[in-house]
């Protein structure tokens, strides 16, 4: 186990905080830099749909990751955001005011969700958020004047100040804009009285209520900043993909977002991030393996489904910290080489324990 | 006129109280697994989807007669069911509520899979002994399959309360499902009972299963019921089995009231507005089981 020796109070909340981590960060950006003029067009555009999902990672995990309420329908703030921004875009509102009204729009209903939180919590609220989904969806679908029904709505392309960003290798710098930003404020605001508070929430609400946090308060604030996030990355997927169709943002998108923040692992914000590109990059590498695999099996319709639960299963059964815990075993591998003890993150032994009376 | 409508309305009950019957099998099934193991299992409706496939499988592929492949629909779907949770989900016992329902989402997506890749994404059908017969109540006309719906949900309703109120195997699992240790120490083989729960769940599943197909088709979509029962039991209160029962018919009648008396798009909607507003008003549910908060 590998302990961090402050000398200050300052020091847990400082960004970059050893000299290692500057040349890292650095070299890291310096190659999401120079992708779009190295990889083909194709893989830049992959990769700017791994940006989006990440950022929708991070909202998903402000609120299951930090608070720990759990939210089955997450892909509907998506699509409050993607459909407001493209109908306040076709009316004619300039792309900043026009995103910023979306994701606005996102938290406000955020907001509204959040206030059952107040008194519903565990499956109960996963059930509230999964219903919420389950109506807009229908909404989306039956409200034509705005969203165009099941026959779609096309997006106009992102145009800030003059510049038409709709581009390939443009958006794909909006979109790492977007994603280095929100990664920021997000780091910021979690590693501040806020973050601890929500953490205080997730770990005993009734030892946070001792301490004297709101704990109601910022229930409602994680739904809020949360919706916000997904706001933004309904924006830029609407730009994504160009053409807005109500099942784009059901059932089956909400339950990915989930994956991703388990697979990643429960908070931390890298974990969201080693999710959203996990899960991103699943159907492509399927689909690149699938000529390498017999016939028989590359042929089947429903394979992508079973090799999704297959790796969620393993995860949830042999790592349930997710890949973040699995990147903190290795560093600490390679860090404390010969002395690396293999029992050094070995949990202890559990006993079922009722959350019933929670 | 006045006739007219009253013969709607009970037209009307009488579908709501066969399609509600489904759910709150459905909801039974999830009950008692939540009950027993404390995981809320999101495979239970690809479980159902699978049975029905098996159903099919064995009536139209192997042709077998009907009641010989629904028993042994159940009996696969049970010892299924006694495998996942004696094989896969012991393994994650401590560990949050949460990664109970992870993993069954994960068994959900891999049995969904799994079946497309075995069947394929075509639609079935296969004869039951009720097809096409209706009978006349009065002046209500009623299809044999939602009869005879209604009597199994009855019966198997009827033959889980006997199980678990009559047999000393039933208050075994009661004891299991209340105080896991203190039943350990009276002796009750716990690990054996869940799993045992389970496969009950697993046969009510596949019974539900080769329910609902008649009514819509043999298809990887009927893991969508279980959307339904989730809204059911939670409407019910979790882990309350007369709860999910009281939920299920809710549901299946809102669905069907709200299909003809409200405009149109509701009757997708509905059942899940009225879930949002019950919890509002009672976060766990219309039964709830009264527990005190313990910190």
């Amino acid at each position: 186990m590998r302990f961090h020796y402050d000398t200050s109070y300052l020091d847990q909340s400082r960004l970059l905080r050893y000299p290692r981590d500057k040349l890292l960060y650095g070299a890291l950006f310096g190659v999401l830099a120079l992708i779009p003029f190295l990889l083909p067009r194709y893989y830049v555009g992959e990769i700017t749909y791994l940006f989006i999902l990440s950022i929708a990672s991070l909202g998903l995990m402000v609120l299951t990751g930090f608070t720990g309420q759990v939210s089955l329908g997450h892909a509907a703030f998506v699509a409050i955001g993607a459909y407001a921004h493209t109908y306040l875009l076709t009316l004619g509102v300039p792309f900043a005011v026009s995103a910023f009204g979306a994701c606005s729009l996102a938290a406000l209903i955020g907001f509204c969700i959040g206030l059952p939180a107040i008194r519903v919590s565990g499956l109960y609220l996963a059930m509230v958020t999964l219903a919420f989904s389950i109506v807009v969806e229908h909404v989306l679908g039956r409200w034509t004047s705005v969203t165009g029904g099941y026959s779609g709505l096309t997006v106009p392309s992102p145009v800030i100040f003059g510049v038409n960003l709709g581009g390939l290798v443009p958006f794909y710098f909006l979109c790492l804009t977007f994603l280095a930003v929100t990664v920021l404020l997000l780091h910021n605001l979690l590693s501040d009285r806020t973050g601890r508070a929500f953490i205080g929430v997730r770990d005993s609400e009734a030892a946070a209520s001792g301490l004297g946090i709101w704990t109601a308060g910022y229930k409602v604030l994680a739904f809020v900043v949360s919706a916000f996030v997904m706001g933004l990355a309904g924006v830029l997927m609407a730009h994504k993909v160009q053409y807005l169709t109500p099942e784009g943002f059901g059932l089956i998108q909400s339950m990915e977002f989930v994956l991703m923040v388990v697979i990643g692992g429960l908070g931390s914000l890298r974990g969201a991030i080693f999710g959203a590109v996990l899960i991103g990059l699943l159907p492509t590498a399927i689909s690149k393996l699938k000529p390498m695999l017999p016939s028989v099996v590359s042929g089947q319709f429903g394979l992508e489904t079973f090799l999704f639960g297959l790796i969620l299963a393993l995860f949830v059964l042999f790592e349930p910290g997710g890949i973040n815990a699995r990147w903190i075993k290795l560093k600490a591998l390679l860090q404390t080489f010969p002395l690396y003890r293999k029992d050094t993150y070995k949990r202890g032994r559990t006993y079922m324990k009722s959350e019933r009376y929670r | 006129m006045m006739d007219g409508q009253i013969a709607q309305i009970l037209q009307l009950a009488l579908n709501g109280a066969a399609i509600g019957s489904i759910y709150a099998l459905v909801a039974l099934g999830l009950v008692m697994t939540y009950k027993a193991t404390e995981v809320l299992n999101f495979a239970h409706g690809d479980l159902l989807m699978a049975s029905a496939f098996i159903g099919w499988g064995l009536i139209t592929f192997a042709g077998m007669p009907f009641w010989l492949a629904v028993l042994l629909t159940v009996i696969i779907a049970a010892i299924v069911g006694y495998l996942l949770d004696a094989y896969v989900l012991r393994i994650i016992v401590g560990q949050p509520q949460f990664a109970g329902v992870m993993l069954t989402i994960a068994l959900a997506f891999m049995i969904r899979g799994g079946v497309s890749m075995a069947f394929g994404p075509t639609s079935r059908t296969y004869p039951t002994p009720w097809d096409g017969k209706t009978t006349k109540i009065g002046s209500v006309v009623i299809t044999d399959l939602n009869l005879v719906i209604v009597a199994a949900a009855l019966i198997v309703t009827a033959l889980l309360f006997v199980f678990l109120r009559r047999t000393a195997l039933g208050t075994a699992v009661q004891a299991a499902s209340q105080n896991q240790l203190a039943a350990y120490l009276c002796g009750i083989k716990v690990k054996t009972l869940n799993s045992l729960v389970w496969a009950i769940a697993g046969g009510i599943a596949a019974i539900c299963g080769l329910l609902l197909a008649p009514i819509a088709l043999v298809d990887i979509g009927l893991w969508f019921v279980v959307l339904k029962a989730l809204a059911a039991l939670v409407l019910g209160g979790f882990g309350s089995m007369p709860g999910a029962i009281v939920g299920g018919l809710t549901i299946g009648m809102i669905e069907q009231f709200a299909g003809v008396y409200l405009p149109d798009g509701f009757k997708d909607v509905m059942a899940y507005l009225v879930l949002i507003v019950v919890l509002v008003i009672w976060p766990r549910g219309l039964m709830a089981e009264a527990h005190g908060r313990r910190v």
